[in-house]
């Protein structure tokens, strides 16, 4: 610290009582709630979990391969494939490491949730961040944390089911160059079976528009169940595989990466990813039973 | 030869507390506060000149008093108590007459201190959680005073791009809680039901009023240069701060929420629409930078907000904790200017 004057000294200004600038700050007391600067509550996920885990268990059956390639210490950008209308995978793969490794996942997603009301506020409780380069660098750099993205984003789970397990573009590659940034691996992972428990069958582009939505999906879901079939999911076998992570050779922290760079490195994780997928796809002798 | 200070609105609350600390400083021989309406709190040797709601008189008194430092505190950021007209000629027209006068060339100011707020940043959903003082904001400016903030604080760039033997320092304080000062934040916080817009449990950022003083009491005796964000540790969703008030909240509709709280004006609870957006998806910032320079804040978001609490406890028992206050022009040139007042040296 440079050498400040002191300026700590009161001078009585006439006060009735020693109301003003206390000599130290009055510790924090213990808070009245657990929302942590990201608005994740941990109580929150406990409860999450509690409900979550009998569907994760015996309705996907949900089943991991290469869990171990996770690191348990330090950061990771994981990523994986995303599909359905309302998708399965990012509380799966959350639930999954959060029981397996004991290991927060915070989820980055579309900041549309953000302006919803009830559903914002539930969705940062359990753990999803607004996706935003400062946020993932400061989890990833500062934090150390695992921080979950799907590069297709909404035009992953707004594909329809006749282009099931064809992986989207990947944005720009900004999570290539967040993770180079941050000094973390990234790790690729793949989901089979996330494309059966809600797929889309047509898609109502007016009144996406109308309502400021990336998509309004018609479901095979609603067609069978009306209503109920917002929520309710098909019992498809979940099945997750984790591919090697992939390291970059390049200094953290810089100001800029080379966009070709960038590209290439995010277009050869897209094809491991796809050709993965295709493995897991020829090794699947059941949608429901894997 | 000591430092001469000029502080722009001395007669907030908080300008007059800002001047009693630097009077405090024995490095600084003369301390000046311009406002448009006089002190509100005692001060000792804080020579009170009073301006027009444009400072136009900046220009002369800054050739007439060959101030070195000029701590700008008069930027509006709340915009319940005052127009949009207001805003404009005092923020934009004022910080303008502020720098021509500070450029000119039989100037002395080496140094520019301007409290500005995180407005700047906005509020919106595609923010990112916390902001650092690179980070650009999210959407444009749409309120009068948020966009006359952003302008003044573009005006400020170039300034100390053209004038680079005068440092500027821009502080962008969050919100600030304190005794001394109501914001529509700490009136919306002493109702019996806290107005809060259903759905929305938005982490809200304080920095309490001392710190803010200290801030930049420690910014003008470091000689800091650049932009800094002010802010406490950490932040609290606005239904615990409402917990550690005791208060219960107010619902208000998340659609048409300005229809929504239109009566509340009625009732003298003014929420302009940068406190309804900040009740909507809350700010962060980064204060890391300042801690960084060295300097330590007494209180983190969590710690402003008990504090401000008791107080409010405190003054709901007793009332007035200090002795109220009149400035009389008479009373002190008496004391300042005449041969019968004994000076120590």
């Amino acid at each position: 610290m440079p050498p400040g004057r002191v300026t700590e000294q009161p001078k009585s200004t006439g006060a009735l009582l020693p109301l003003r600038r206390p000599t130290t700050a009055p510790p924090d007391e213990p808070r009245l709630q657990d929302v942590d600067e990201w608005g994740r509550s941990e109580r929150t996920r406990a409860l999450v979990r509690r409900l979550y885990g009998p569907i994760y268990r015996r309705w996907f059956r949900v089943e991991w391969e290469g869990l171990e390639k996770i690191p348990l210490h330090g950061g990771a950008l994981l990523v994986a494939n995303h599909a359905g209308a309302i998708p399965a995978d990012a509380p799966t793969i959350m639930h999954g490491i959060e029981e397996e490794l004991g290991r927060p996942v915070y989820g980055l997603a579309d900041n549309l949730f953000r302006s919803m009301p009830v559903a914002g506020t539930a969705w940062a409780r359990g753990g999803g961040v607004p996706a935003h380069p400062d946020n993932a660098y400061r989890l990833l750099r500062d934090q150390q944390q695992l921080v979950l993205v799907f590069p297709e984003g909404t035009k992953g789970t707004g594909k329809l089911f006749s282009e099931r397990y064809r992986l989207r573009r990947f944005g720009r590659g900004g999570f290539v160059e967040i993770a180079m940034r941050a000094g973390v691996p990234v790790v690729p992972i793949t989901v089979v079976g996330s494309e059966e428990v809600m797929p889309i069958l047509a898609k109502a582009p007016q009144l996406s528009r109308l309502l400021g939505v990336p998509y309004v999906p018609i479901t095979a879901n609603m067609l069978l169940l009306g209503p109920l079939g917002l929520f309710g999911y098909f019992p498809a076998k979940l099945k997750l595989r984790v591919l090697d992570p992939v390291t970059f050779d390049v200094n953290p922290d810089q100001d800029r990466y080379p966009r070709s760079r960038v590209f290439e490195e995010a277009e050869a994780i897209r094809q491991r990813m796809q050709s993965s997928l295709y493995d897991m796809l020829r090794h699947r002798r059941s949608v429901w039973f894997g | 030869m000591g430092r001469r200070v000029l502080i722009t609105g001395l007669s907030s609350f908080w300008g007059g507390r800002l001047a009693q600390a630097f009077e405090r400083d024995t490095s600084i021989d003369v301390i000046v506060g311009l406002d448009t309406g006089e002190p509100l709190v005692a001060l000792e040797r804080t020579e009170f000149v009073r301006t027009d709601e444009n400072y136009s008189i900046l220009a002369r008194l800054v050739r007439a008093t060959q101030v070195d430092t000029v701590v700008h505190a008069a930027l509006v950021v709340d915009s319940s108590t005052t127009s949009d007209r207001h805003i404009h000629e005092n923020n934009v027209i004022g910080t303008m007459n502020l720098l021509a006068a500070a450029a000119n060339e039989d100037s002395h100011v080496r140094s520019l201190v301007v409290k500005s707020s995180t407005l700047v940043y906005g509020c919106s959903g595609s923010d990112p959680t916390w902001f650092r003082e690179t980070t650009p904001r999210s959407a444009a400016p749409r309120t009068r005073v948020e966009r006359s903030l952003v302008e003044v604080e573009s005006y400020l760039r170039s300034f100390a791009e053209e004038n680079r033997d005068i440092n500027v320092a821009v502080l962008r304080c969050a919100n600030v809680l304190g005794d001394d000062l109501v914001t529509a934040l700490s009136k919306a916080l002493s109702l019996p039901l806290t107005p809060t817009i259903a759905g929305f449990d938005p982490q809200i950022q304080f920095v309490e009023q001392d710190d803010v003083i200290r801030a930049i009491e420690f910014v003008v005796t470091n000689g800091l240069v650049g932009v800094y964000n002010l802010a406490g540790d950490g932040r609290l969703p606005w239904s615990e701060i409402r917990a550690i008030a005791g208060r219960r909240p107010l619902l208000l509709s998340p659609v048409l929420t300005a229809l929504a709280v239109a009566p509340l004006t009625r009732l003298g609870l003014e929420l302009p629409p940068e406190t309804l957006e900040l009740l909507r998806y809350g700010r962060g910032v980064d204060n890391f930078k300042l801690k960084n320079n060295g300097f330590t804040y007494r209180y983190s978001t969590a710690g402003a907000v008990r504090h401000f609490v008791e107080n409010q406890r405190l003054l709901g028992v007793v009332g007035e904790t200090e002795p109220s206050y009149h400035y009389q022009g008479d009373v002190e040139t008496f004391f300042r200017h005449s041969p019968a007042i004994v000076r120590t040296p």
